[in-house]
């Protein structure tokens, strides 16, 4: 499903690369904690994936294409087939739950039939049925998760990456919001979260992917936040 | 395409900007409204030659004191030039006659004049009015001949006034533009950094750049529509008052043919479509630089 050669990237003004000779491959269904210290690489390494950036040298390739090689009217039909999250939930303040799911799908031309359908559906999925008029500032901030993974989920993804969602939550929250990604994987879903959480990395025990300086120093099938914690 | 998406997020826009959008549509109203005139001149002038040049004659006044053998040659002179097509002879009395219906509507005028004052002439025309060297060539050094006068190069320090007037017109209507397209382009760049945070969820879900840029587009195009359709209607304006009401009424110049609405039909055909086009090429130029995508 992702699939990366050899990638390096340097930002114009970096002095040292912010990935270098990154070799990975990530399949269908994987559910992957994406770890390392700040300014290890794993906000460059999400955003190859979405062609924000394109590597420097190096081939990236998402569900069999070459991602750098993408015309760039093809670009957001990639961008549709990968649902992304953040610690900062960019909601858009001044709609309520329903209007800022149904943004996502109006903006890519969905028939209003379908949007009142899948709305529904998908806040049902992330347990705020019952919360579609409600405004973000109005929400707790693992209810504005929610939101935000129902967006990002609504149009039913290959990728789902997630930057850091539970950075903004307190622990207890964050098992939720966790619980949700993992029902998101099971519909076969594949998942990847870079965070800086150890206790949900350690208690999820799924595939971890360690960054340090742009290079991957560990990538372990059932691993554990770092060794020595 | 969800062509009601659109059309609420620019109307969006356009309540929220309407300070910017007022000030481009002014800007842009302004700066055609200049070309149109500019514009409207230069069919004034167009109109004018075409029905001036047609009537246009070389003048051959005689002296006061010309005996009529000088007469009978100069006439035979005339007639005898091949670019010549008729020649006609108009005596005091006729210059006059001519004098007294051009000024009815100065009777002070008239009455100061006598019917010996004016001078008797040969009317010449040509087959073609630019030939005018023909008869002063001819005409040099002829007996009786007091001078030779075309009546092109009168009409001609007329037309310069008016190019001068056309010129300066579109010249400041350029510099209009220019402070137009400034203006759109920065109204742009306001609306699209107000709005990131849409356009950002907009790039990340995937919307192509037509449903991202078309608000932006349209909402420029449509501040240049306005403008155009106000520069119609001052060119419009600059018709029925200026040139209808005090020209054309005021007598006097009544030998002067006005430009109709067919022309001022014609300027709107440039003046609309270069306000939309213009601000929706100037939206188009600013979005690609400032909403990356």
């Amino acid at each position: 499903m992702i699939r990366l050669d050899a990638v390096s990237k340097v930002y114009p003004a970096g002095t040292r690369p912010a990935l270098s000779d990154v070799s990975l491959e990530i399949d269908k269904g994987e559910f992957v904690f994406l770890v390392g210290p700040s300014g290890s690489g794993k906000s460059t390494f999400l955003r190859l994936l979405l062609r924000e950036e394109t590597p420097t040298s190096g081939t990236v390739e998402v569900d069999g294409k070459d991602v750098a090689r993408l015309s760039s009217w093809k670009v957001p039909a990639l961008r549709r087939s990968i649902g992304c999250v953040f610690q900062d939930f960019r909601l858009l303040p001044s709609k309520n739950v329903h209007q800022n799911i149904a943004f996502a799908l109006e903006v890519i031309g969905k028939p209003r039939v379908t949007i009142n359908k899948v709305v529904p559906e998908v806040l049902r999925l992330v347990g705020l049925d019952g919360k579609e008029h409600r405004m973000p500032d109005e929400l707790s901030g693992g209810e504005q998760q929610r939101v935000a993974i129902a967006r990002a989920f609504v149009n039913r993804p290959l990728i789902f990456l997630a930057d850091e969602p539970t950075g903004n939550l307190d622990p207890g929250t964050s098992v939720g919001i966790m619980k949700l990604l993992d029902r998101i994987n099971r519909t076969g879903t594949t998942v990847v979260m870079a965070t800086h959480d150890s206790a949900i990395v350690d208690s999820m025990r799924r595939r971890v992917i360690e960054l340090d300086a742009g290079t991957v120093i560990r990538d372990q099938a059932r691993g554990i936040y770092g060794y020595a914690r | 395409m969800r062509a009601q998406f659109v059309v609420a997020e620019t109307a969006n826009g356009l309540r929220r900007n309407v300070t910017m959008t007022i000030a481009v549509i002014v800007t842009v109203a302004i700066s055609l409204s200049l070309a149109g005139a500019g514009l409207l001149i230069g069919r004034q002038v167009a109109t004018m030659k075409g029905y001036w040049y047609d009537k246009v004659e070389v003048s051959v006044f005689l002296t006061n004191d010309i005996a009529q053998p000088d007469r009978d040659v100069i006439n035979t002179k005339l007639h005898d030039l091949p670019q010549v097509q008729t020649v006609y002879y108009e005596s005091k009395a006729d210059a006059f006659n001519r004098f007294k219906d051009q000024f009815k509507d100065s009777p002070d005028l008239v009455r100061n004049v006598t019917p010996d004052a004016l001078p008797e002439s040969f009317r010449v025309k040509l087959k073609d009015p630019t030939k005018f060297d023909v008869v002063a060539t001819a005409m040099a050094g002829q007996p009786g001949v007091e001078e030779v006068q075309d009546q092109r190069k009168l009409l001609d320090k007329f037309f310069r006034v008016l190019n001068g007037f056309q010129t300066a017109a579109l010249i400041i209507a350029l510099v209009q533009v220019v402070a137009a397209a400034l203006l759109i382009s920065n109204t742009i760049r306001v609306a699209a950094f107000s709005r990131r945070r849409e356009t950002g969820i907009m790039r990340l879900v995937g919307a192509s750049n037509l449903y991202i840029q078309l608000p932006f587009l349209l909402e420029g195009a449509l501040a240049g529509l306005v403008g155009g359709v106000l520069a119609a209607g001052s060119v419009a304006a600059l018709k029925a008052f200026f040139v209808d009401r005090q020209l054309k009424a005021r007598g006097g110049i009544t030998a002067i043919p006005f430009i109709g609405w067919d022309a001022v039909f014609q300027t709107w055909l440039y003046v609309v479509p270069l306000g939309v086009l213009l601000s929706a090429l100037v939206s188009f130029v600013t979005l690609r630089r400032y909403l990356r995508v």
